[in-house]
């Protein structure tokens, strides 16, 4: 007999005036016992809708009906047969739009949270005495890949139970990509990457740190070193900015800049070195889940008061509903319908506020949304002292330009065929360096089909 | 980890470092730069490249201790080893047909100034250096910038070596003389190279500025390097970090360079007179 119960059993979290001034872990996930409850939802439909929504197709009734088991084990095997990375998607993939949105216990109710099981099973299987991981015997091909974020570590994955020996190379001094620096330690802690990290290695993948590709060695030295295929997974690139006046002073970043010197230099610990001015009142510009990442982090680090500003409505806000609920229970305003139209600064150079415009939605744009308008003569201003631009970014020049035949959209993103194949033989990509700025499961989902692909060409050749 | 393979004081506060980094020596080349972070807890600093060694597989960096991780650096020995140092970052510069040019070096500066003079010599162009220091005690690289230049003109502010006064003076000087110049290269603290392009401005001669602004990744992601070049944004990691200086915006430069300072001097303390001394040094530091 299902659980008939029509929502989700409600995971624990911390609450909110206590986690909106620490670092620690937000949501605190199932036990065992609620893991097995929830899994009771689940009627185990037999055209498994849910799966079809999953980017790597994550047999979720199967690992589920593991979970009403209580037969864990075999519900980490199922998720990890598609998923490499379950700890990490269990947190921040937006199961609402994926997966659980098609669940048919949504019709009449709440979906089953798929989201909170895989992540409880994920970190079930973290706690568990690690058995020695068994390493693939070699099949004596080498395949590099560029970027050890999500689809860099996906693709690595796969082909590393392959056999294939894979060498990731790594910008940063520390592998993992956005996970590390862009999603907080608050969402992900960093603990879990590196977790995830240490499993590839034990599947014999080899990490290059302070490798920058496109400088340190090129797509073709790469080739030329005997690497019979590169993956390039260099996830989104500058960031951008909005072009109005006074987006040079002092105290103005671009959220890669804020959450960069937060999550991966660990600018609220004060036994790192790096430097970060404390802010009174930090606007953020956006309405992303970077934008309410960078929000957070504001607000932990001790701003008395942290503002969204966003030009559309809230509906149209391209964040997470968890993460909108989340930062508005931690206390941060939105302020939405607003453009920032100049940014103000003293003499010294800092940012003294910042002045907004109220905005109206008229028609809808190419994007589908109702497209902002300006209300004449209803510019105000804020005193912020920081000002968090978090409106996207374009693709990093460093690969396209230093790869002769490769070919790039009007854009500036890699342009992939079948196979996440790029235009150059051996060479494919995926990702936000390929897409734009998206999620981590497509991301992951790119790395999987790439790296398919990629042994269907060595294996061919 | 990357090993210090020598380490040599040329002032009290102005250190050279070789460091053994294979990879970034075998592509190195004048203009480009590197980032270096001390141990686990450090921060990540740009330094532009000094020179570099392909065979040895070194790269050379000369920084002045103004920062709490160059003192961090500073205090390191040869036979150590240094967290990360990544690079070559930036784009090399670029001398393609010039003739004469004259090379500008101002403090530590000149430690950049001095491989672009190299470069540019190498390639048989005439160079004529002009050097400038705050007094005799903190001249460096003289013997290294004579033997790359056809003439070395050597300044201190106080008088106490080569002529008394700015390296602008020279320069003008030398341009009133004779403006038959293709390039000027101006490396230094913000206001020497804005000066310099002062000077150059009305001889319409092509000045390039190497800027080393607040950095964190130094591939393009963070976007603290921006700087407005011909009233756009630019990036000095991709896009730079020569650019043109008649076209840089010099004061938004200096602000932006001093958003940590209040918080080093806090954390450094007795650093004070160095940060004073060193003014807007910025990333040649």
């Amino acid at each position: 007999m299902p659980n008939l119960s029509n929502v989700k059993l409600p995971m624990p979290e911390q609450e909110p005036q206590v986690r909106n001034k620490n670092f620690d872990e937000v949501s605190l996930g199932y036990t065992r016992e609620m893991a097995i409850e929830e899994a009771g939802r689940c009627l185990n439909c037999k055209n498994k809708p849910c799966v079809a929504g999953c980017p790597v197709n994550v047999r979720i009734p199967e690992f589920i009906a593991a979970v009403a088991k209580g037969d864990l084990e075999e519900a980490y095997r199922i998720i990890t047969w598609t998923n490499a990375l379950p700890a990490v998607c269990g947190r921040v993939c937006p199961q609402e739009s994926q997966c659980e949105s098609k669940c048919v216990r949504g019709i009449k109710g709440e979906p089953v949270a798929i989201g909170r099981l895989e992540r409880f099973v994920a970190d079930w299987h973290m706690a568990q005495e690690q058995q020695e991981t068994e390493r693939p015997a070699a099949n004596g091909h080498r395949v590099a890949v560029v970027g050890s974020g999500p689809s860099g570590l996906a693709c690595a994955g796969d082909l590393a139970k392959k056999g294939y020996e894979v060498t990731v190379f790594e910008a940063f001094h520390q592998v993992g990509g956005v996970l590390v620096y862009g999603i907080p330690q608050f969402r992900l802690p960093k603990e879990i990457v590196a977790r995830e990290v240490e499993n590839l290695k034990a599947l014999g993948v080899t990490f290059l740190t302070n490798m920058v590709i496109g400088r340190t060695l090129s797509v073709d030295e790469l080739l030329e070193e005997g690497y019979e295929a590169v993956f390039i997974g260099t996830g989104a690139g500058l960031p951008r900015f909005m072009g109005i006046p006074g987006e040079g002073l002092v105290g103005v970043y671009s959220a890669n800049e804020f959450l960069t010197r937060v999550n991966l230099m660990k600018a609220y610990r004060p036994e790192y070195d790096t430097p970060l001015r404390q802010s009174r009142f930090a606007a953020i510009v956006g309405g992303g889940n970077v934008a309410m990442d960078a929000a957070r982090c504001a607000k932990r680090l001790g701003a008395e008061r942290v503002a969204i500003v966003y030009r559309r409505s809230e509906a149209e806000m391209p964040a997470r509903l968890e993460e909108v609920h989340h930062a508005k229970e931690e206390g941060i305003e939105f302020l939405t319908l607003t453009n920032p139209t100049r940014i103000l600064g003293g003499e010294d150079g800092c940012v003294t506020g910042i002045e907004c415009q109220r905005m109206e939605l008229g028609e809808p744009d190419e994007s589908g949304r109702r497209s902002p308008v300006p209300v004449e003569g209803s510019e105000f201003v804020l005193d912020a002292d920081t000002v968090i631009m978090s409106i996207g970014t374009s693709p990093n020049p460093l690969i396209r330009s230093t790869t002769e035949g490769l070919e790039v959209n009007r854009r500036g993103c890699i342009v992939v065929g079948e196979g996440m194949a790029t235009s150059r033989p051996g060479v494919y990509a995926g990702g936000d360096a390929v897409t734009g700025a998206a999620t981590v499961i497509l991301a992951m989902g790119a790395g999987k089909e790439a790296a398919a692909a990629i042994d269907g060409y060595i294996s061919g050749k | 980890m990357y090993q210090i393979i020598q380490k040599k004081r040329l002032n009290e506060s102005v250190t050279l470092m070789k460091i053994h980094a294979p990879y970034v020596a075998r592509k190195a080349r004048a203009g480009q730069f590197i980032i270096f972070r001390v141990d686990e807890m450090g921060e990540r600093i740009p330094l532009t490249i000094a020179d570099y060694d392909r065979e040895e597989g070194s790269v050379t960096i000369i920084f002045q201790e103004v920062g709490y991780s160059t003192k961090l650096l500073g205090s390191r020995e040869a036979g150590e080893f240094i967290a990360d140092f990544v690079g070559p970052l930036g784009n090399a510069s670029e001398f393609d047909g010039v003739k004469r040019a004259i090379v500008v070096g101002g403090g530590v500066g000149c430690a950049i100034a001095y491989p672009q003079a190299k470069a540019l010599h190498a390639m048989g162009a005439q160079v004529v250096t002009v050097a400038g220091f705050r007094s005799k005690d903190i001249v460096i690289l003289e013997e290294e910038m004579r033997a790359a230049s056809s003439a070395l003109h050597l300044a201190t502010d106080d008088g106490s070596y080569g002529r008394k006064g700015f390296v602008t003076q020279i320069l003008s000087e030398l341009l009133e003389q004779d403006a038959g110049y293709d390039l000027v290269v101006a490396i230094g603290p913000v206001p020497m190279m804005q000066a310099v392009c002062d000077v150059t401005k009305p001889y319409g001669i092509h000045t390039v500025v190497s800027l080393n602004p607040i950095m964190i990744d130094g591939t393009g992601m963070c976007g603290g390097c921006r700087v407005t070049v011909g009233g756009k944004l630019k990036y000095a990691c991709v896009d730079g970090p020569d650019f043109d200086g008649h076209q840089v915006d010099f004061a938004e430069l200096s602000k932006r360079n001093r958003t940590y300072q209040p918080l080093e001097r806090e954390s450094a303390g007795h650093a004070c007179r160095l940060f004073a001394a060193a003014g807007e040094e910025g990333h040649h530091a």
